[in-house]
């Protein structure tokens, strides 16, 4: 009995419905992915040991597929060598005579900019170390711009790294397993980038957008930046090292300012990571969010010997305290002065200037004779002894003399 | 004397699973950093195609799941935000299989306008979903420089529903 004369002729299959359950459970999973994917941290992402076993795989099969191309491409710059020997060595011969009048001028400056810096102690930045790798795959779209590299953490790549190629910066390092490597190009939608322009030495921050050029952001003051100025790098915020070359400035269609990247001059190929540990990763912030003195409830506790050493500080400091009060004490404890120091215009000196010039004079200390020099202004005579307060912290023998 | 009548099956295996792998494996080629003449190979977002043409060949339950597992491979290997390509995929799948019935028996035009509709829907969508997690907006021209490669795949499409279109009325 054939299926379709059976009891199950006119069944109706629920397959739509059940694929719609699908979808909808897959549309709810893509959804918790999203939200639980965070880009915004860099050293946080939930799913780097995903994307690093992934990548793992990935990376062999693309640099086996990219082999012939690099193959190729080689093959082919060798025989262009043969067949364009003769005008590229014309080329050579002039771009050497243009770069000798350059090595001068560099080694000059070099010269003039090392007495400077010795000379204003100028801490200069230590060389940076760096791991040449391979771009293996290349993903171009509007949402994603980033390479696979072949060379990973066994190498010394971490997360941050700067990474250039033979024209100028090309991107960072964002993943990193332990023989690959990504790299985000400054052209991906995520990339910033904070730069300045040479001429003007203008701040901007450089936003990729999925276009081949990226933007130029946050430009401040008139006239800051001109077609044709370099962009490089600021080193602002620590994530890259200053003056890395980027491209130059140029107005684009949109009328916002935009990078000519260096980089894109040519394939990226061969691409050198920059070793450069990020300024912002050296310090804890969480050490440094600490509000003052936390340390010493987590400080283990001292040894019998330094318990002592401070007992002892401790005692020391009480007892020149106790000194110090009963000093003080003594000294408010003493009798009033005597009714002749009472009168004398050191101890009034505003009241009686004009009535007893002379006795001031004569029982004033010695600095008190400068009145009988040619005064300007007699009639504001200045006090010849120091303050009542001031007094009282002054050695008692003056009064203990005068009883 | 009958001639024996050599019977094929077609089934999951032919119209799901190899082009799912024939995707893959495009996408990986296409990924290859080759320049020529100052212009790279074009990205084509080819699980497109397959989102299109699945729910009009018919229903099923195993290719919303293979298309979430496309979406993740394009995620991981283009290197952005996990669940972008398996939202934008399914919803191209969704939306074309509550309107099958409607579309079943339609000229390529229709099928053509409707495939580009699809498309504009998943970019739109992933446009949206990159724009509110790095909040800033990929340019237009970028964008326009990935749809129309895939646009240009319309005819493979085509082919998948022709060559796999299955009238049987139960799926209806």
């Amino acid at each position: 009995m054939a299926f379709r004369d059976g009891p199950f002729e006119n069944l109706k299959v629920p397959l739509a419905w059940t694929a719609a359950v699908v979808v909808v459970v897959g549309l709810v999973g893509a959804v918790m992915l999203l939200l639980g994917d965070s880009r915004e941290t860099q050293n946080v992402d939930g799913y780097a040991p995903v994307r690093a076993g992934f990548e793992a795989g990935a990376a062999p099969v693309g640099g086996v597929l990219s082999a012939p191309v690099r193959w190729t491409g080689n093959a082919v710059d060798y025989v262009k060598g043969y067949f364009f020997a003769v005008s590229e060595n014309r080329r050579l011969r002039a771009q050497i005579v243009e770069l000798n009048a350059w090595r001068d001028d560099a080694l000059a400056l070099k010269n003039v900019n090392a007495r400077y810096e010795q000379m204003l102690g100028v801490k200069t930045e230590p060389p940076v170390a760096m791991v040449t790798g391979l771009a293996i795959t290349d993903a171009r779209g509007p949402f994603n711009q980033a390479r696979l590299l072949n060379v990973g953490a066994a190498k010394g790549v971490r997360i941050g790294n700067p990474v250039l190629s033979e024209h100028g910066l090309v991107g960072r390092i964002v993943g990193a397993s332990a023989g690959y490597s990504r790299m985000l190009l400054l052209t991906d939608v995520a990339s910033r980038t904070p730069v300045l322009v040479e001429r003007t030495d203008a701040r901007a921050m450089l936003t990729g957008d999925g276009s081949g050029s990226p933007r130029l952001d946050y430009v401040r003051g008139a006239g800051s930046v001109q077609e044709g100025d370099r962009i490089m790098t600021s080193g602002d915020g620590g994530g890259f090292p200053r003056g890395l070359p980027i491209g130059v400035a140029a107005k684009g269609v949109d009328g916002t300012w935009r990078v000519k990247l260096f980089s894109d001059r040519t394939a990226i190929d061969y691409v050198r990571v920059l070793l450069f540990q990020d300024f912002s990763l050296l310090a804890d912030q969480n050490a440094l969010n600490a509000p003052a003195l936390a340390g010493l409830s987590t400080a283990p506790p001292p040894t019998p010997a330094q318990a002592a050493a401070i007992q002892d500080v401790a005692t020391r400091r009480a007892a020149a305290a106790a000194a110090t009060a009963e000093r003080v004490r003594a000294a408010n404890a003493a009798p009033p002065p005597a009714p002749v120091a009472a009168t004398t215009p050191s101890t009034t000196p505003s009241t009686t200037p004009s009535t007893t010039p002379s006795t001031a004079q004569t029982t004033a200390r010695p600095a008190a004779v400068r009145p009988a020099t040619p005064q300007p202004r007699p009639a504001a005579p200045r006090p010849t002894t120091p303050p009542p307060a001031a007094a009282a912290e002054a050695e008692p023998t003056p009064a203990g003399a005068a009883e | 004397m009958r001639r024996p009548i050599t019977v094929r099956v077609v089934g999951p295996l032919q119209w799901i699973v190899y082009p799912a792998l024939t995707a893959i494996a495009v996408t990986v080629l296409l990924a290859i950093p080759l320049r020529l003449f100052g212009l790279s190979l074009p990205e084509p977002v080819l699980p497109i195609v397959l989102a299109f043409a699945w729910p009009l060949i018919r229903p099923s339950m195993l290719a919303p799941a293979v298309l979430f597992g496309l979406g993740l491979f394009l995620d991981l290997f283009w290197g952005g935000p996990l669940g972008l390509w398996p939202l934008s995929l399914l919803a191209i799948y969704g939306a074309i299989l509550l309107a099958a019935n409607f579309l079943a028996g339609q000229a390529t035009i229709v099928l053509f306008a409707l495939y580009v509709a699809s498309t504009g829907m998943a970019f739109f969508l992933a446009y949206m979903i990159t724009t509110l997690s790095v909040g800033n907006a990929p340019s237009i021209l970028a964008v326009m420089g990935q749809v129309v490669p895939t646009l240009l795949l319309f005819p493979l499409a085509d082919w998948l529903i022709q060559r796999f279109d299955d009238t049987d009325v139960r799926f209806r």
